[in-house]
């Protein structure tokens, strides 16, 4: 296992969303990969910005509400036609569209628990300890400012360097993060 | 710092949907503040004491049933289907406001619906939860109402999948999931906000324990935005289904009056017409007391006013075409069941409830009417009461002259049955309370995204 590096790495402190943006691309140019922005609010440039694209979710919610569909069809086959079958004046005990309803329901409630989980799962919450939180001003990105930080997991991160990099990006500070 | 931009998004020619001038700190200030350091006001603790005192009553009702039985409500032959079922309509279709304005509403990108789509899906909560408890004391032994679940049990038995009834269960227990879900999911970046902001122990652990940890990652936004996309599209068509499946457990049936096709279409429109008479009996007085009419806006009220109006408008064609159907079915019983609900003995009932669903909210063609403050909270008082009142004479007169005149009969509801249906406004009104107190109201971090200045310039 590699050595862990004495912090977690160097976080900067922006003031509006433009400036987090524009600064994370400069790192992204100046070949930073392992990096986060922190924002108050959802910003889709930033995502971008960071070269993060996912697509797993809506495959989990996919694959989510196919067993939700089968299973709610499948536990009203088994109930009415394997387990329990009543011959209600010859009537088929099959008799699917009166199952369509449950079927749906069962398909969403699957459906939108893998939503749910599934974005918790790939986001790691619920997450007791976070290194970010160590710096004090860390509580504003809930608020109104914006952080990118670099992680010194990053191959290109050196302390000085990096340092010296996020303070050419004008941001409002720029703090260690430690472990 | 700098200077907050004084443009705001507007369509031409409309008012805005926050007021100009404010910052992300500022919102996040002045809605946060209401539950970690204002003063709860004095009309929070009358109030909430007002309500928690209907909730001693509804637990006294429900005290009552357990001990004696169903026999204390106004049910017997022939209208076995009473309050119960009355309440559980009304209080479901309320809550379905709530979940168009936070699901419809986004896949539609209507802006206007942010500030006030956090309360309106606690409004559904409350509202699924006081309609819940209904079927479940309705039963007959309500403390077997797991019965209706499919669970393997000793006696061999399983639910009938063909019944309606039984599809409710589905519907009811899937919408109060994903209610619950979409409602806290929503809540996830605000409590972050609450932890942060909170200068109390106590508060700051409670609130960072349900915040799991969100540290405002872009990466996890971008996972969360999709999430609540998926949420969204999944609670739109539950929702239309939810009210279809209640309308169900009417119009599977044969008996005269309820056995119509229009029933899920005008059932889902009524649910939403009484659900943003409910959200405007809400927000006009919180918005009054909490000072937040930048927020909520009378850009709101007027759409809000403008959905009631289509809505009421669905649901008094529905009308029509019942007298419609009765008279075109050539059916005797359809027939008198149209005549009777207008000229028997429920028939000052049917009037009513024509003038309070179809008359009064015609005054919302009027600009002024939907910008009166006044107004626009009478009618939607008037409103619930008509939707109650179509729920009652629904149920009621459909049952009351059965086929055959020997069993004809009248229902009267009794003391309990109207101490249960206040009880549950009370429940209902406490939580609002409660919510209101602890949790911000509107939603924190979807009010920066529609500030101007949240915009990226390249």
């Amino acid at each position: 296992m590699k050595r862990r590096p004495p912090i977690y790495g160097l976080m900067a402190e922006f003031d509006t969303p433009s400036d987090l943006v524009a600064a994370t691309l400069r790192a992204r140019e100046a070949g930073y990969r392992k990096m986060d922005g922190y924002s108050p609010y959802p910003i889709e440039e930033l995502a971008e910005a960071i070269g993060f694209h996912s697509s797993r979710l809506p495959l989990i919610v996919l694959i989510g509400g196919l067993i939700g569909c089968a299973g709610g069809y499948y536990l009203q086959y088994w109930v009415s036609v394997m387990d329990y079958p009543l011959n209600i004046g010859g009537r088929p005990l099959n008799s699917w569209p009166s199952f369509i309803p449950v079927t749906f329901e069962t398909t969403v409630l699957v459906a939108a628990l893998a939503a749910v989980l599934g974005m918790l799962g790939l986001n790691g919450l619920p997450m007791p300890y976070h290194p970010v939180f160590n710096v004090s001003r860390f509580a504003l990105a809930s608020r109104d400012r914006f952080f990118l930080c670099i992680e010194a997991t990053d191959p290109k991160f050196d302390h000085e360097e990096t340092m010296r990099f996020l303070k050419s990006l004008k941001p409002r500070s720029v703090s260690q993060v430690p472990h | 710092m700098k200077e907050p931009l004084k443009t705001v998004i507007v369509e031409p020619g409309k008012p805005p949907i926050i007021e100009p001038g404010h910052t992300f700190a500022s919102v996040t200030d002045k809605i946060s503040s209401v539950v970690l350091t204002r003063r709860t006001p004095r009309g929070w603790y009358l109030g909430f004491g007002v309500s928690f005192v209907l909730v001693m009553v509804l637990l006294y009702a429900l005290g009552k049933l357990m001990v004696v039985g169903t026999g204390i409500w106004g049910v017997n032959h022939p209208v076995g289907w009473g309050f119960a079922i009355i309440n559980f309509v009304w209080w479901i279709g309320i809550g379905h406001a709530g979940t168009l304005i936070s699901a419809i509403l986004l896949l539609l990108r209507q802006e206007w619906r942010t500030s006030i789509n956090r309360f309106a899906e606690a409004m559904t909560l409350f509202a699924v939860a006081c309609a819940g408890i209904f079927p479940l004391i309705h039963v007959g032994r309500p403390w077997l109402p797991y019965w209706l679940f499919p669970y393997p049990n000793t006696m061999g038995l399983w639910p009938q999948f063909r019944s309606p009834l039984v599809w409710d269960v589905f519907a009811v227990s899937t919408y109060a999931t994903v209610s619950l879900l979409f409602w806290f999911v929503g809540l996830i970046p605000d409590l972050a906000t609450l932890r942060d902001r909170s200068r109390r122990q106590l508060p700051r652990v409670i609130y960072g324990i349900l915040a799991m940890g969100w540290r405002g990652s872009a990466m996890h936004w971008h996972r969360y935005e999709m999430a609540y996309l998926l949420l969204a599209g999944l609670s739109t068509p539950l929702v239309l289904s939810v009210h279809t499946i209640v309308s169900l457990d009417f119009a599977v049936s044969i008996i005269p009056g309820w056995h119509a096709t229009i029933f899920p279409p005008y059932f889902v429109a009524g649910a939403i017409y009484a659900g943003f008479a409910m959200v405007l009996i809400l927000a006009i007085p919180i918005r009054a007391i909490y000072r937040l009419e930048d927020f909520i806006t009378l850009r709101h009220l007027d759409n809000m006013a403008k959905i009631i109006l289509v809505t009421g408008l669905i649901v008094a064609y529905g009308y029509m075409m019942e007298a419609f159907m009765g008279w075109y079915s050539a059916n005797p019983y359809e027939e008198y069941m149209v005549l009777n609900r207008m000229r028997g003995p429920y028939a000052p009932l049917y009037w009513a409830l024509i003038a309070c669903n179809a008359l009064a909210p015609q005054v919302f063609w009027l600009k002024r009417a939907r910008s009166s403050i006044p107004v626009l909270f009478i009618i939607a008082i008037i409103v619930s009461i008509g939707m109650w009142l179509e729920r009652f004479i629904i149920v009621v007169t459909s049952l009351h002259r059965d086929f055959l005149p020997s069993s004809w009969g009248m229902y009267y509801p009794t003391v309990w049955d109207w101490a249960t249906f206040l009880g549950t406004t009370g429940l209902f009104v406490s939580l609002i309370f409660l919510f209101v107190r602890f949790l911000p109201m509107i939603s924190i971090f979807e009010m920066r995204t529609i500030l101007p200045q949240a915009r990226v310039e390249e």
